[in-house]
């Protein structure tokens, strides 16, 4: 597995993320009126891995994750998702030329997202994300938002399909497919006993949990989670760790994950990105990234030249 | 002459009375309420003052004159401060326990959720049986006419509720114009049912008579998709908006069409409307006293009734049809997206869900509902006019949904039937024009209109979130449990 | 250019009116976030306000200053429309604060059709015709048998709109009140916190809106010497037309949008149709709203994902 490889030899001379990427990123940059978000950011996040994003707040993390998302438009930079397998430079190019936004490659298709709304990144691209203030439909149970989650899958042959308004033999078939990869979800978050019950009305480590299901009906190929951890408890912080880890392991699922509990992300992330006011300052595993003086130094508060001492400190 | 208080202030409003100790306090406590009263007195005349007062009252064809009427605001002052005291003194106390509002089912709650089952059957089942009733009830058919056409009227509001219902109770799409997807499938029905090239066309193929018979029958279909279609056109460039803009959009759309009624004479025949739109025909079986009449082939005595007690079942027909539309597309994945895009629009989005095409097929769906009521409308009628199509009809529509509790099906036509029902008996207040109350000049229609804004008011304070607030789920596991309203979002556009 | 000239005059002399209900609008839009659709109304039972107390001092009290009538209506309207729109909102609104989106909605529709109809039953379903207050006219300029006319009633509205604004803004931008309406646009519950008194601020800015309305509705009725228990509606949103315009939650935007309206509404008489005024007004309403959301002076609203 190339993620094995990674950990086991710190610095190989082509990364697993370099060699077999699903996303990536080249001179992404987002302004706002004047103000500059994210400045020329490029990174890959290697296929069937889980990619970390750090920084301190207010580095761009999230609007790195909104621009792949597709809710914003990036201001410029190039946003490439690969199926099936990478594609060549020359391919890039020759799908960035053609004008559209998305082109077959010899391995799969490429997708450009920063040429796609938000509604097709998650269909057409199967990229699929959560939120940091959670957003379920606290109106509707468990069960339902699972079910919405599966909305691509169900409406394959139309938003109205006679077969769906007769109620027929077919479609309850696929309702039922529907219904048990939901169940299939919500046994592995353990929270079976709560179908019926409105989402709004869990706790908020379940509310969390629950998003990712809701994400992963989706069947995407990238999974963006946008600080899964923030306000979990140690034990429910150690069952998303879990959770996270299986669905790489069991699924053909990468991750792509903003998060501020370094714990998570030095345990379960193959590849860190760090991000600072809307740069990039530092990108490797984890160890290297924990040993870089200038993420030290960042996430410290202290000058750039305090921080080769900072780093002996540290490893001393 | 007399007035009705409008001004009141607010059952609901906690009267600004500092709380009274628990014990031992009687006194004092007297002695604010009766404080409150006085002031509320005297706000209550303050603002009427003016308006009812003085009355600027037009002499013949001369200047405007004054005329007063100091003892009615005394009177109502009055009212508003013996309410208010005697209030404030029993209901409103601070020390009463309160009433759990959302937390816990309270015996009301508990007593409904056991009877919801049988909600539907006897709803529907009144509702088959009404007809038959009436006659039972008013001792003939003849004399049924009033009951039969009530019920006529209020289903039509109950399935305008039920189609906005579609848009804003599930979709949580905020349309204050929905009354001009109700005037397209009017004038479509209107237009082409006495259009004389058609009949001329099908008197040459099919007989004289074909089209008159025929014409509601094939326009009923006509103008629901006719209305459906204006829905998708006027949704496709105000849907992106939201919450009130939306509302406002939509107004103003609906007051576009109203006013291009008016003013496109050479159509529509501008105020003066549509008449002569032939009546509705037993599928082709005219309801007339002829041989081949309704009443002759089925062995009836000839009776106008007929005609009034079919159109009361097409309407049912109708409605029933909305209401079976709208719980078998709640269960597929478009009314569920459209409940998610009411809880959560971003949501929905990141889930791949294209928001515009799904907020385009509930105000579609919901204008294809619109578009039905308004073809039976305008043969029920037999005349089309824009004065039928005025903003207040879309208000009081959406009033029905928002009263009913939105989402809720039962709760619409509860509202429906109350509201409608209401006003129209509100009408009929004719033992008000006893000597003993108002006397024989006062007229009680001329007050419908004033108490129905005022329960509007009073209904919204009282219950915000209208009267069935819970959601049904559309899936269950084990055991469906009603959603609390509290968590079900109403939606941002 | 005759033309063109003396609608200029007409069109800024219904945009001042329109501007002042606008303004309305505006304010409690960006303060409680609802679209009170009962101002309208609140604009017509101030015209009637007015209509009573120039009755009152004409021919009661048999006052013969013209002037003098107009002030003191004014005032007078000013105070009872703002008694009016204060009970409205303790009563109507208060209540919903917090609760339920839709239910201030309703409630504010509800209320509309319970002013119209209170104002039917108290004075009748007629029309009031009043007779003409200032009749006099400047004449600018003849040509061709065609006069330009400068009226003196519309010089005393763009008069008394200017002065009014000027201390109007005054009052938003340099009194704490105005502050502590700034403050709980922004964050209610922040503001609640650092001891502004947030119900008192929101009665205030509804009594505020209803006395601009109220001089609105004076000069509404002075100009066109009628009123009638409907004439709240169309008024209304012509009013919220241009708030949108203007750019909602803006004040100046208001007053812009007002008189833009204005000029749009009485262009469109004069050199296309009649007929199609209202819709010439609906339909920028409707395409200001799809394609500039944020209006001319407005913010616009970033979407938070």
């Amino acid at each position: 597995m190339a993620a094995d490889a990674a950990t086991l030899d710190p610095a190989p001379p082509t990364r697993a993320w370099q060699s077999d990427p699903i996303l990536q990123a080249d001179h992404l940059s987002m302004r706002f009126g004047g103000l500059v978000a994210v400045n020329d950011v490029s990174f890959v996040a290697g296929r069937g891995e889980v990619t970390a994003v750090i920084g301190p707040n207010g580095a761009g993390k999230t609007t790195v994750f909104n621009c792949i998302t597709g809710f914003y438009k990036p201001t410029t930079g190039r946003l490439g998702l690969f199926h099936g397998g990478a594609a060549g430079s020359d391919e890039i190019d020759a799908v960035t030329a053609s004008g559209l936004s998305w082109g077959k490659t010899r391995a799969g298709a490429l997708y450009l997202l920063e040429r796609l709304p938000d509604h097709k990144v998650a269909s057409w691209a199967r990229v699929a994300r959560t939120f940091q203030n959670i957003r379920l439909f606290s109106g509707m149970t468990v069960l339902e938002n699972l079910l919405v989650a599966q909305h691509m899958s169900l409406t394959t042959s139309g938003l109205l399909s006679p077969a769906a308004i007769l109620n027929l033999p077919s479609w309850q078939r696929r309702q039922k497919g529907a219904v048990d990869r939901a169940l299939y979800w919500l046994h592995k978050i353990g929270l079976m006993g709560r179908a019926d019950d409105p989402a709004g009305d869990l706790p908020y480590g379940d509310q969390r949990r629950l998003e990712i299901a809701r994400a992963m009906c989706t069947e995407p190929v990238l999974l963006c989670l946008d600080e899964p951890a923030a306000g979990l408890n140690p034990r429910e912080s150690a069952a998303l760790n879990e959770l996270l880890l299986s669905i790489r392991r069991e699924h053909q699922t990468s991750i792509l994950l903003i998060e501020h509990d370094m714990s998570v992300v030095m345990e379960i992330s193959d590849h860190v990105v760090v991000l600072e006011y809307g740069s990039k300052i530092a990108d490797g595993t984890p160890d290297e990234v924990r040993n870089d003086p200038r993420v030290i130094a960042s996430y410290l508060g202290v000058e750039e030249e305090e921080a080769a001492s900072v780093e002996a400190e540290v490893q001393a | 002459m007399a007035l009705p208080s409008v001004d009141v202030p607010a059952p609901s409003a906690p009267p600004p009375v500092p709380a009274a100790p628990a014990r031992g306090a009687r006194g004092s406590a007297v002695v604010a309420a009766l404080n409150d009263a006085v002031v509320s007195g005297l706000i209550t005349a303050l603002v009427l003052l003016p308006l009812v007062g003085f009355r600027a009252t037009e002499s013949g064809s001369g200047p405007l004159t004054l005329t007063y009427r100091f003892g009615l605001v005394a009177v109502f002052a009055a009212i508003v401060a013996i309410l208010r005291f005697v209030l404030t003194l029993t209901v409103w106390r601070r020390d009463r326990k309160p009433r759990a509002r959302t937390e816990g089912p309270t015996a009301a709650a508990r007593l409904g959720t056991l009877a919801a089952p049988a909600v539907k059957p006897v709803f529907f089942g009144f509702a088959i049986a009404y007809p038959f009733l009436s006659i039972l009830m008013a001792g003939g058919l003849s004399s049924s006419r009033y009951w039969v056409d009530l019920g006529i009227y209020v289903l039509t509001y109950v399935m305008l509720g039920w189609g906005l219902n579609i848009v804003v109770g599930l979709a949580g799409l905020l349309d204050l114009g929905y009354v001009a997807f109700y005037a397209v499938g009017a004038y479509t029905f209107a237009l082409l049912s006495t259009s004389v090239p058609l009949n001329d066309f099908f008197a040459g193929h099919l007989g004289e008579n074909f089209w008159t018979a025929w014409s509601f029958w094939i326009c009923l279909p006509l103008s629901g998709l006719l209305a459906a279609f204006w829905g998708v056109i006027l949704g496709f460039p105000v849907l992106r908006l939201r919450g009130d803009y939306l509302a406002i959009v939509t107004l103003a759309f609906g007051e576009i069409i109203r006013l291009v009624l008016i003013n496109w004479v050479s159509l529509t025949n501008g105020g003066a409307g549509i008449s002569s739109i032939p009546p509705i025909s037993f599928f082709g079986i005219p309801f007339d006293s002829s041989d081949t009449g309704f009443a002759a082939l089925f062995g009836l005595e000839f009776n106008s009734m007929h005609r009034m007690i079919f159109l009361y079942f097409v309407i049912l027909g109708l409605a029933a049809l909305t209401a079976l539309a709208t719980i078998r597309l709640r269960k597929m994945p478009v009314g569920r997206a459209w409940e998610a895009l009411r809880e959560d629009e971003i949501a929905c989005r990141s889930l791949g869900i294209n928001t515009t095409l799904t907020k385009l097929t509930a105000f579609a769906t919901g204008a294809l509902f619109g578009g039905f009521a308004g073809a039976f409308f305008a043969v029920r009628i037999r005349f089309v006019s824009p004065e039928s199509f005025t903003f207040m009809e879309s208000a009081v529509i959406l009033a029905i949904v928002v009263l009913g509790g939105m989402g809720s099906q039962m709760g619409v036509a509860a509202a429906a039937v109350l509201l409608i029902g209401g006003m129209e008996l509100l009408r009929n207040l004719s033992f008000l024009k006893a000597d003993f109350l108002f006397g024989p000049d006062f007229d009680p229609s001329l007050y419908r209109m004033l108490i129905f804004g005022f329960a509007m008011v009073a209904v919204m304070v009282w219950r915000p979130r209208g009267l069935v607030s819970s959601r049904m789920p559309t899936i269950f596991l084990k055991e469906r449990k009603a959603v609390s309203g509290a968590l079900v979002k109403e939606g941002h556009g | 250019m005759d033309i063109f000239l003396q609608q200029l005059i007409n069109g800024l002399t219904l945009g001042s009116i329109y501007g002042l209900i606008a303004i309305g609008y505006t304010m409690v839009f960006g303060i409680i976030g609802m679209v009170n659709f009962a101002h309208g109304d609140v604009f017509m039972v101030s015209a009637f306000i007015g209509l009573i107390c120039i009755l009152l001092l004409t021919t009661v009290i048999g006052m013969s200053s013209i002037f003098l009538i107009l002030a003191i209506t004014l005032v007078v309207a000013m105070v009872f429309t703002g008694l009016v729109s204060w009970t409205i909102e303790r009563v109507a609104y208060r209540p919903l604060r917090g609760s339920f989106r839709l239910a201030p909605m309703i409630s504010a529709i509800g209320m509309s059709i319970l002013l119209s109809n209170f104002v039917q039953v108290a004075q009748g379903p007629r029309n009031k015709p009043l007779p003409p207050m200032v009749p006099d006219v400047i004449v600018l300029m003849e040509r061709d048998g065609y006069q330009v006319t400068l009226a003196y009633k519309q010089i005393i509205i763009m008069v008394v709109t200017a002065v009014l604004l000027a201390g109007f803004w005054w009052l938003v931008q340099k009194t704490p009140l105005g502050r502590a309406q700034r403050a709980c646009e922004q964050d209610r519950k922040m503001a609640a916190l650092l001891g502004v008194n947030v119900d008192q601020t929101i009665s205030l800015t509804f009594v505020i809106g209803a006395a601009l309305a109220a001089v609105a509705g004076v000069m509404y009725m002075m100009y066109y010497g009628v009123v009638n228990f409907s004439d709240g509606f169309v008024p209304g949103v012509k009013a919220f037309t241009a708030a949108v315009l203007g750019g909602i939650g803006s004040l100046p935007g208001a007053v812009l949008g007002g008189l833009l309206i204005g000029l749009i509404e009485t262009f469109w008489s004069a050199y296309f149709s009649i007929e199609y005024k209202d819709v010439a007004a609906f339909s920028i309403l409707v395409v200001t709203l799809i394609f500039l959301p944020q209006g001319l002076l407005g913010r616009p609203e970033v979407e938070k994902v």
